[in-house]
Parts: C-alpha cells; sequence; structure tokens
C-alpha cells in the first residue's frame, strides 16, 4: 500500500504515454485532472492485487471516445464518479477499490480522477497491460468477468446503464451512445470480485508505468539515451532507429488505418521498416518481413527525447526508435489472440513472436 | 522596392530589395529605445543605395519583442480570461499549466488569476454544448471592470469549429465593458485543443497594450526616415500581418525570427527544397526547407514555461556560432561565447579571446578585423578545429535529413563564414547577402490564409470536403491581402480522429500568396 502525490503523476503519465503504443490518448490532460483531485482531496492510496480482499467489488473506471475531442472539451471532472454512482445504484452494492481498465495512455489517469473524489483506493494492475481500442479487448474477459453492468455518464450528467448479451455489444452500444453524448465520456463497468484479480489482471502495471517515466525522465537529465532507459526497464527489443519518410492514411470500414515507412539511420542505414497502425502502432515489417504484431507492444518513441509518438502525431521527417516489448503471455492464448491479433484488426497474418534481442 | 528589417536581441539587419535585386543591406546594433535603431537602419539602406524614401513601396519588420517580453514575464498587462464550455472544463480552469511567475505576471494586484468560467460552447460537431448565459457573462463583466482588468481573453470549447459562442459573448462584453478594453478572440489565435490555444490566447491578450507602442515605435521609425509606406510584420509562418493586425495578434510573431532566415536562405540560394544551417555569435540553427517553407516541428511549442498549439519551425541548434570559445588542444569549439562582445573580445579585434571567427580568419577564409594577430596560430591545428566544426555541423544536418538522398545545404548568417563545405555534403553554398538572410526573409513574406479543424466526412465525399477546406484557405489568405490568382495551396494535411467511427477528420490547409500592394487602401477600408 503507498499513497499517490500529485507529482508522482508526471512520471506515471509518461510511462503511461509509452505503453499506449501510439494511442490511448494524450495523458496530459488527464493528468491535470488527477492531479487537481488529488489537491483538493488529498492523496490516493495504490494497492496491490495481494493487498485487495477476496470479497472486495473491484470497479474498471475509465474515458471512451476521441482523445482528440477531451483535449478541446475538457471534462467537467464529475463524470467518473457520477458513472460509478450509477453503477452502484444498479447492482445495489458499493465499490470498495477502482482500476485502470488500461495502463495505456489518459485511461491510466482516469481512476485517480474519481479515487481522490471517493477515497476509494485503486488497484496496481490493469486489464491489458497497454492499451487497446475496444472495451471487450480486456483480460478478465477470457476467465468469463463481463464488461456489462456499464455505467455510462457525460459532461452534462446523463448517465447510461447497459445490460448486454456480451462484451461486443457493450462495446457497440457504449461507442454509439458515447458518439450521441459529445464524443468524450466515462465509464464504469468491468466488475470483479477481488480473488479474481490475479486471473484477470496484469499486475503491477502503475508502478512499472511511474519506473518507466521516471527512468526515462532521469536518462534525460544526464544526457543518457532515454530510448535504451526506456527499452530496458520494458525488456523490449530495439526494431528500427530511423526517419519517418512516408505516412498514409486513409479512412475504410469506419476506422482511420495507416501505414509510416520508415528509413534506418546510423547503425540502420539501409534497413526500412513499414509500421502498420489504427489506433494504436499494430505491425510491423522490417525489410519487407512482419516482425512484430499486436498483442505485443510495438512503442515509438522520439529518439531524441525518448517521448511517444502517436498514430496522430506520426509526421514525415520525425526521428525515432520503434521497440518490441512483450505483451502479457494470456494475450497469446487462443482467446487472448481472438480477440487483439492481426486477424481481428484486418491483417492477413498469424501473430509472430519479437526478434531476440 | 521593399525594405525588410529584423530586429533581433543584438543586431537590426536591414535590406533594400528592387524586386529579385538586393540594393543594400546593412547590420547595426539593436538600441534600447526602439524607434532610433530602426530609423538609423531605414536611413542606411537609403543612403547606401541612393534611393529616396518615396520610392519604398513596402516595410517589412520581423521582431522578437513580445517573445522576450512573456520570457522576461515584462511589461505584460493584466489579463482576465473567460472561458465558454460549462458544465464541460470546471476541473480544469484557465491557466491551470502556467507556471506561477508568469500567472502573477498577467494578475498583478489580484489575489488570484481573474478567471471566469462560464456556459456556451459547441460539441466537435458544431452543435451547442450549452446555452450561452447572458447574465453569466453580465456579471463576469462587471468583476472584470471591478478589477480594473482592460485586457480579456475568451475562449470556447470547439471555437475552430463554430466561433458563434465566442463572437456572441464578445459582443456582450465589449458592450458592458466600453469601446477601450481589448478582447482576444481563441478561434483566431489557435487551433484545435483548448488549453494550448487558450493559453496562447491569454498571452496574446497580456502583450496587447505592448504591440499597440511596438508598432507606434516602428511605425514612428518610418515616418522618421520618411517613408509613407505601409508596415507589416512577419508571423510564425513566414508569412505577414498588416499593422491592424499586428496591434491585436501579436503573439502570431513568436516564432518568426528562424522561419525568416529558413525563408531568405531559400530566397537568396534559389532553392526551396535544401537544409539551412544559420550561423549566428553563439549558436548554429539547423532547419529543412521544403516547398520553400521550414518543415515545422511536431507536438506542441512550449513558451516561457507555458504550453502552446503554435506550429514552429524544426529546429535543431549547437552552440557553435562566430563568437564560441576555442581550445586548439583538443580540440574544441563552443558552447560558450563572447557573443555579441565579439568586436572587442576576439584575436583579429584586437581582444585576448581565441573565437571561432579568429579561426575563420587565421585559415584565410574570411578578412575580419587585423588578420595579423592570428597569424601565430598553428597552421594544422587552426585547420583541425575548422574540421571540428565542419563535421559536428554535418552531423546536425544529417540528423535533420529525411532520406539518403543528396540534399543541399545552404549556409546563412553572420558566422557562416565558419563554413566552407561540410563532410558528406557535396552541394554547400553560402549566397551572396548571406549575413542578412533573416531580414531578406522578412522583405520577401507572402500573404496567407490557413483551415484547420474538424470536418465531417462522409463515405465517398473526401474531394468535397478537401476542396471546400483548399476553398476556405484561398478566400482567408486573399482577405489578408493575398493578389487573388497568386495564391497557392502549399500545405494539406489530414488526420481521422482516433478511436471515432463516422469520418470525423481533422483537416488543415494551408495557402499562400503574394501580397497586393494596390489592394492595401481597400482592405483598410474593410476593416474600418
Amino acid at each position: 500500500m503507498r499513497e499517490i502525490k500529485p507529482e508522482q503523476l508526471d512520471d506515471l503519465a509518461r510511462g503511461a504515454g509509452i505503453l499506449g503504443t501510439g494511442g490511448g490518448g494524450d495523458p496530459y490532460v488527464g493528468k491535470l485532472l488527477a492531479q487537481q483531485a488529488i489537491r483538493a482531496h488529498g492523496p490516493v492510496t495504490v494497492v496491490d492485487i495481494d493487498e485487495v480482499p477476496a470479497d472486495a467489488m473491484v470497479v474498471a473506471i475509465s474515458g471512451m471516445g476521441a482523445p482528440t475531442v477531451s483535449l478541446e472539451k475538457i471534462p467537467a471532472g464529475t463524470e467518473e464518479v457520477t458513472a460509478l454512482r450509477a453503477l452502484e445504484r444498479a447492482l445495489g452494492r458499493r465499490a470498495t477499490h477502482l482500476v485502470p481498465i488500461e495502463v495505456g495512455g489518459l485511461n491510466s489517469m482516469v481512476p485517480f480522477i474519481a479515487a481522490a473524489q471517493t477515497g476509494l483506493p485503486v488497484v496496481d494492475g490493469d486489464a491489458m497491460g497497454r492499451a487497446f481500442p475496444e472495451a471487450q479487448m480486456v483480460l478478465p474477459g477470457l476467465i468469463g468477468v463481463t464488461v456489462a453492468p456499464m455505467a455510462v455518464a457525460d459532461d452534462k450528467g446523463n448517465t447510461l446503464v447497459l445490460d448486454t448479451v456480451s462484451n461486443l455489444w457493450a462495446e457497440r452500444l457504449a461507442r454509439s451512445a458515447c458518439v450521441e453524448m459529445g464524443c468524450s465520456v466515462s465509464c464504469a463497468d468491468t466488475v470483479m470480485r477481488g480473488d479474481q484479480l490475479r486471473d484477470g489482471l496484469v499486475p503491477a502495471t502503475l508502478t512499472l508505468a511511474e519506473e518507466l517515466g521516471r527512468a526515462v525522465r532521469e536518462a534525460r537529465a544526464v544526457h543518457a539515451d532515454p530510448v535504451a532507459a526506456a527499452a530496458g526497464m520494458l525488456g523490449g527489443v530495439r526494431l528500427l532507429t530511423g526517419k519517418v519518410v512516408d505516412v498514409e492514411r486513409r479512412t475504410s470500414g469506419g476506422f482511420a488505418r495507416g501505414e509510416a515507412r520508415l528509413a534506418g539511420t546510423a547503425g540502420d542505414t539501409g534497413r526500412t521498416l513499414e509500421l502498420s497502425f489504427q489506433n494504436e502502432h499494430l505491425l510491423a515489417r522490417r525489410d519487407g518481413t512482419v516482425i512484430a504484431t499486436t498483442p505485443d507492444l510495438i512503442c515509438v518513441l522520439d529518439t531524441d527525447t525518448g517521448d511517444p509518438v502517436t498514430t496522430e502525431g506520426l509526421r514525415y521527417g520525425l526521428r525515432v526508435t520503434v521497440l518490441g516489448v512483450p505483451c502479457d503471455p494470456r494475450w497469446l492464448t487462443p482467446g487472448g489472440l481472438d480477440l487483439a491479433g492481426p486477424r481481428y484488426f484486418g491483417y492477413d497474418t498469424d501473430h509472430v513472436p519479437l526478434p531476440p534481442h | 522596392m521593399r525594405i525588410g528589417i529584423d530586429v533581433g536581441g543584438t543586431n537590426t539587419d536591414a535590406v533594400l530589395l528592387d524586386g529579385d535585386t538586393v540594393l543594400a543591406s546593412v547590420k547595426s546594433p539593436t538600441t534600447p529605445e526602439v524607434t532610433g535603431g530602426v530609423t538609423a537602419a531605414i536611413r542606411a539602406v537609403l543612403a547606401d543605395s541612393g534611393i529616396a524614401p518615396t520610392a519604398v513601396t513596402a516595410v517589412m519588420i520581423g521582431t522578437t519583442h513580445f517573445v522576450n517580453a512573456l520570457v522576461e514575464a515584462d511589461r505584460l498587462a493584466p489579463t482576465a480570461a473567460v472561458r465558454l464550455g460549462l458544465p464541460a472544463g470546471a476541473a480544469l480552469p484557465p491557466m491551470v499549466d502556467w507556471p506561477a511567475r508568469l500567472r502573477a505576471a498577467v494578475s498583478p494586484g489580484l489575489s488570484e488569476p481573474a478567471v471566469y468560467l462560464c456556459h456556451g460552447g459547441h460539441e466537435y460537431d458544431g452543435s451547442a454544448l450549452s446555452p450561452l448565459d447572458e447574465g453569466e457573462l453580465r456579471r463576469a463583466a462587471a468583476d472584470i471592470a471591478a478589477r480594473g482588468v482592460r485586457s480579456v481573453a475568451v475562449s470556447a470549447v470547439f471555437s475552430p469549429v463554430s466561433a458563434d459562442a465566442e463572437l456572441r459573448a464578445a459582443e456582450i462584453l465589449a458592450a458592458e465593458l466600453g469601446p477601450d478594453v481589448h478582447l482576444s478572440l481563441s478561434h483566431e489565435i489557435g487551433r484545435v485543443g483548448l488549453l494550448p490555444r487558450e493559453n496562447a490566447t491569454v498571452v496574446n491578450a497580456a502583450l496587447r497594450e505592448l504591440a499597440v507602442d511596438i508598432v507606434a515605435a516602428f511605425t514612428g521609425a518610418l515616418a522618421g526616415a520618411g517613408i509613407t509606406a505601409p508596415l507589416f510584420l512577419s508571423q510564425n509562418d513566414g508569412t505577414l500581418m498588416d499593422v491592424e493586425h499586428a496591434r491585436t495578434h501579436p503573439v502570431a510573431t513568436f516564432a518568426s525570427g528562424p522561419t525568416n532566415s529558413m525563408r531568405g536562405a531559400a530566397y537568396l540560394s534559389g532553392l526551396a527544397d535544401c537544409a539551412v544551417v544559420d550561423v549566428g555569435g553563439t549558436t548554429a540553427d539547423v532547419g529543412v526547407l521544403t516547398g520553400g517553407f521550414p518543415r515545422e516541428a511536431s507536438g506542441e511549442a512550449e513558451l516561457a514555461g507555458v504550453r502552446t498549439n503554435f506550429r514552429i519551425p524544426d529546429v535543431l541548434s549547437l552552440g557553435i556560432g562566430g563568437g564560441s570559445l576555442v581550445d586548439l588542444d583538443a580540440p574544441s569549439v563552443g558552447p560558450r561565447s563572447v557573443g555579441y562582445r565579439l568586436t572587442e573580445r576576439a584575436l583579429v579585434f584586437g581582444g585576448d579571446t581565441l573565437t571561432a571567427t579568429d579561426l575563420a580568419v587565421a585559415a584565410g577564409r574570411a578578412e575580419i578585423g587585423d588578420p595579423a594577430r592570428v597569424a601565430h596560430l598553428d597552421r594544422a591545428a587552426v585547420a583541425a578545429a575548422l574540421d571540428h566544426i565542419a563535421v559536428r555541423l554535418a552531423e546536425t544536418v544529417d540528423r535533420m535529413r529525411t532520406s539518403a538522398d543528396p540534399i543541399p545545404v545552404v549556409a546563412v548568417g553572420g558566422g557562416s563564414v565558419l563554413i566552407t563545405g561540410l563532410p558528406g555534403f557535396a552541394d554547400v553554398r553560402r549566397p551572396a547577402h548571406h549575413a542578412v538572410a533573416n531580414a531578406i526573409g522578412a522583405a520577401i513574406a507572402q500573404v496567407g490564409g490557413e483551415v484547420d479543424r474538424v470536418f465531417q466526412v462522409p463515405e465517398g465525399r473526401r474531394a468535397a470536403v478537401l476542396e471546400e477546406a483548399r476553398a476556405e484557405a484561398v478566400a482567408a489568405a486573399e482577405r489578408a491581402g493575398a493578389r487573388p490568382g497568386t495564391v497557392a495551396v502549399v500545405d494539406v494535411e489530414e488526420v481521422p480522429l482516433a478511436y471515432l467511427p463516422g469520418g470525423a477528420t481533422r483537416v488543415r490547409v494551408k495557402a499562400v500568396g503574394d501580397l497586393d500592394l494596390t489592394r492595401l487602401p481597400a482592405l483598410e477600408d474593410a476593416r474600418a
């Protein structure tokens, strides 16, 4: 058990941005919101999975919608607790713990806003170990935990509680409500008992994000290589260091898709890497051969600063290093690959293991 | 006949251009009192060329005054921020992410910043977020008036999509606060991203009084030199704004320095695609031009600790300039520099400090000061130190290039005498008038228009939407004073919003054209 103070969220947000694999939204506004909430209400307690009682009621708190929208229409700050209370009313029980649905990006910060306001502790773990775009792409789904009942709240105070026949339906209905509510909402869902967390969550990912953010910050401060610091912390493989020489985006089937071509520099001169992305970086081909795929993490970092490069921020001329980082092994089971393997995202390839170091 | 002027922290450079020909150029020290230095620079180029002041058709000035005022937290006006967006955004009020020192600088005499959260604003598709509450705005205005604040920044959620809420609020605030209050509206300042756009708008409002003074000083300098031609200021993207716009949008000048020197380099070399190395007294700034415009940096520009979403040129700075201190034994050059005191400290000027400029003179690359004073330097050591400079500059250029294809390099700036060649780059040029490239960049600037907002792109309508955005950008350039027929679209970027099905796409189009001097009176009438 430990307390999180506002300053620590700087490192956590930096690390969460890297674990967002190009998506998940810029944690900046979420971090400011969480810091304001902690300043107003006091520090947030973070507990390890082992410390959660077996009969605890653990609720995942997250944001849904377009991150670009939340950077413009900044949340009211009340959405998370509004959603949580609506879920509690529907269940007739009170939550005892909160947890992030994904450690990657903006959603790493969102539970801290509700935790500061309610005094509930946050569990050190998450349901993905990275960022994914859809509500059903969560590890608790593999052990039978359902996303619904799911409560959705907007900035105006509207709430909606969904009871659905499958996680896929929860995603579909919540997504369309989200668009109607202004493309930026908060969700309370994926209710778990304390004794389900070991099998349902990736443990200690908040600690990982904070240590990752600190490693990058400290490397920068002493003019060491921040990308090497990140790779070391994550056990990641450097796939290429180079420059973005072409970015192509298109919309197909209602989703934004794109490819970026990178030309190697320094030790990688002469090599190329083609990056396929949707909301996150999902596939990497080096010199024409697939070498990394979702659900493994493909992290694109600014070579000089170690800052994550998002799919929306990919631009001609950026100097980047691409890291492949192994995902939680449960994602590589048949059920995990059905949810978030390359074929789900429309790529005609199976998952391939990352190359050796 | 145009005069271009770059007012930097150390030097004021001026050039007189007749079409494509540089008739005269001058480099003189910047004076603390603005008018005198600029008048002297104008008089010098007129005298050098023998041109009458009445023959000048336009004067373009690039200035660092406004960005320096923010960096030094000096001469900022007390400023209120009114945001329309409740119930959204309540948790993060305006200026929440500012350094305390700057927040205090725009709130003098106030116990806390004058910020007002009000209803109004829009959703991503332009529909109403919440109805504007006129009574709420009148109460805010009364409080602003009671605090004696005369500059107000107004921001509304999604104002880049629809400016209606900001415009209506501005009407109400102007009616309550009287005609001499200054209102900065965020949709005229920045792009999507509320906090950084709002930050830039507050900075703009805080600089407004200074802008009036500086513009008056510049127009006074022109009058002092007998010039009746109109004055323009350079903006971040290398385009121009007229005096009236400059008075109300000073924040748009923030990154004009590097932009002007790169555009000047393109003009002098005749290259639209090249790397530019601008060597000053203390640093060398390396950038890349594509299509005649600087490549822009990714991410948000942080200025004096304030996040803004301006697009600024992607520049890598290296601590090597004409005034850099040299250790011949290592050899090492920079990052410490004698800076503006080159003419007293360098060996060739009779000083006691070995500088990079001394190396260039010793190697016979430049005739500056007294070459006899560096004749004693060991030739091999001088050559080795100059090689060291070339290698480090070449590394920096290499980091900026985006392909292995050969890329020409243009060296400009007073310190570019250090460069004769760069290893790995076959084509390195130092064009005539390289020392005043920034003033040239100001003189040749064009007029631009931009569109940057979220468009709904239904299936099969992409081409039509892009055409609509292009036409809007071209019309904006023409409204800003570009000659119809000369306006070309120079940049199109479309980014579908992530995690959002349905084709909402952020489209950015930039168009530029030649300044139409014949339409100036008409433009002024249109504004009056």
